[in-house]
């Protein structure tokens, strides 16, 4: 289990995430949500080890994260930000390949080529596994490496917005295939959105923040209503049910 | 890859073609005397060129950028300093110009733990200071350079023109005693670098990927740029500056090997510039005589290629 105990981190003088305590219930989705600046990135940095926190500690299984072996860490969390900028000549396959480099070192055995086919079938790239990512399209190449990320096979999955640079498709493409890695192979996925009906529709839990600070951590339903999310992002945001999920529609939030 | 691998071997008949020409080419007078001379010639090269290679291509990967080079850390300047302050406090019958050992000696520990110190200081005081590492090289690098040519003003100018000698890269007067001090670090060096090859990688990646998929990276960082450091120290206490040379060869590996396995892409660059070394000393001796110097036509062509290469990478970002 991933626990977050009273962690701070400050740039200058202003706490970008403060004093935030939340355990990551495993075999769920958890959405970190909350207005531009609310920290959410930065958390999701302190986990990932990519940044040191000022006060405060990440647990996996109980001990600190900074003690972890980076390898043994590696089998156990997979990360992946939003900006992935590559001055490699690299095919698709090779980059989720890359995935498996926690468990055999670049020379892939006849398990990891099956994790990459897996990982690629989630993704869908059959037919662009072969070509550079160089070539591809911004949306193409987050689907690349996601699937890297899936062919890690790690038990928790964090993502900082996955779904920046996709369109309506391919995000719910994404989206779905992390419900399907929660639900069949139990995994638990951590993700930061901006937008809260993805949210809303596919995660079990929200963790919302705001200016650094944890407003409400719960299941999606008790963050999903016009109360909490007036809340957490100051504007009247009507919320309505549609097939059992609920949609908010904050496009025209003013106009009564 | 099948197509790279026809390009190595392609690349690997070329530079023994280089060499052997190099080697037996209209050896006039006594053969005992002149070969010897040469084979010790090839041999510099070859260790220059690795070194060259290697530290450019490593530290490509962990700037991310593929138009620096690792003199940017001031390094060419640390070895200009020592040199200069050399003739400027003892002279150049000095037991530090005269005594080769002690010469290398000097400029390659000088060269080195400036870099430790760069190194230390910064990578206590930030988690990843790349950038500022860079900056902070620039800026040494120019403090030095001023702090040479001050001196080199003051210096009688008899002992300037010997000390002319030792700022330009030659290979005409390497001495062979020391040539395996250099080859003997240049092994352990490659030793190591080729153990990391799998984490350069990975890291080429950039750094949260790296991260992810269990580098340790801000340590390899720190190994990465030390390791790059001793090679580039090495090389030029051996022959003089020369690192211009390494983007020249690295760039054309990454243009003409498709992949990105640093084994490969370090094998094409360290081929690349063991042709470019030994042909064009080849041409310098047998085609201007002498007239001129191989890093000034290393220099020159590589200028041009830079020039080509800001070109493309300007119409690329339109």
């Amino acid at each position: 289990m991933i626990e977050i105990k009273e962690l701070t981190k400050r740039f200058g003088k202003k706490n970008v995430v403060d004093n935030v305590s939340i355990n990551i219930k495993p075999g769920t989705i958890t959405s970190f949500i909350g207005p531009n600046g609310a920290g959410k990135s930065t958390l999701l940095s302190m986990v990932s080890r990519f940044l040191d926190s000022d006060t405060g500690e990440v647990l996996l299984d109980q001990s600190n994260v900074k003690k972890w072996k980076s390898n043994a860490f590696a089998k156990r969390v997979s990360i992946l930000k939003q900006s992935n900028f590559l001055n490699v000549r690299l095919t698709v396959r090779e980059l989720i390949s890359f995935g498996r480099y926690p468990y055999s070192k670049g020379r892939l055995t006849a398990e990891d080529e099956t994790f990459v086919d897996q990982a690629i079938g989630y993704m869908n790239l059959h037919d662009m596994e072969d070509q550079l990512i160089d070539e591809l399209s911004g949306g193409q190449k987050q689907r690349a490496f996601i699937a890297m990320v899936i062919a890690q096979d790690t038990e928790y999955i964090l993502l900082d917005e996955p779904l920046a640079s996709l369109d309506m498709k391919h995000s719910v493409q994404i989206m779905k295939t992390l419900r399907k890695l929660v639900n069949e192979l139990g995994k638990t996925v951590v993700i930061v959105l901006h937008d809260i009906n993805f949210a809303s529709v596919y995660s079990d839990r929200i963790v919302a923040l705001k200016d650094g600070e944890l407003v409400k951590n719960g299941p999606t339903n008790d963050i999903i209503n016009p109360q909490t999310l007036s809340e957490i992002y100051e504007m009247d945001i009507p919320v309505q049910e549609q097939n059992g999920c609920r949609i908010c529609v904050y496009f025209n939030a003013h106009a009564n | 890859m099948q197509r790279n691998r026809k390009r190595l071997i392609f690349l690997a008949v070329l530079a023994i073609i280089s060499v052997l020409l190099y080697a037996f080419y209209d050896i006039k007078g006594g053969f005992d005397y002149a070969f010897p001379k040469r084979v010790t010639r090839i041999a510099a090269m070859m260790v220059t060129g690795i070194a060259i290679s290697y530290a450019t291509v490593a530290f490509h990967t962990i700037t991310q950028n593929r138009i620096l080079t690792p003199s940017i850390m001031g390094m060419d300047a640390m070895y200009e300093v020592v040199q200069t302050l050399i003739f400027f406090l003892a002279g150049s019958t000095s037991i530090w110009v005269v005594n080769n050992y002690l010469n290398f000696g000097a400029a390659l520990i000088a060269m080195v733990l400036f870099a430790l110190i760069l190194y230390r200081f910064l990578f206590r005081t930030k988690k990843y200071p790349i950038y500022l590492l860079l900056l902070i090289g620039i800026i040494l690098g120019t403090l030095l350079g001023n702090l040479v040519t001050f001196l080199q003003v003051l210096i009688d100018p008899v002992e300037y023109m010997s000390l002319q000698t030792f700022l330009f890269a030659s290979f005409m007067d390497v001495k062979a005693e020391i040539l395996y001090i250099a080859i003997a670090i240049l092994v352990v060096a490659c030793i190591y670098g080729y153990r990391i090859m799998g984490q350069l990688n990975v890291m080429a990646l950039g750094r949260e990927n790296a991260i992810s998929l269990g580098i340790n990276y801000d340590r390899m960082l720190m190994n990465i740029l030390i390791l790059a450091s001793v090679l580039i120290a090495t090389s030029t206490a051996l022959v003089g500056p020369i690192t211009f040379l390494g983007l020249l060869v690295a760039n054309l590996s990454y243009q003409y090997l498709v992949t990105y396995k640093h084994s490969t892409l370090i094998l094409g660059a360290s081929l690349l510039s063991i042709i470019a070394l030994v042909g064009g000393q080849f041409i310098v001796e047998h085609l201007f005589e002498l007239r001129t110097t191989l890093s000034v036509i290393i220099n020159f062509i590589g200028g041009i290629y830079f020039i080509y290469l800001l070109l493309k990478e300007s119409r690329a970002v339109k």
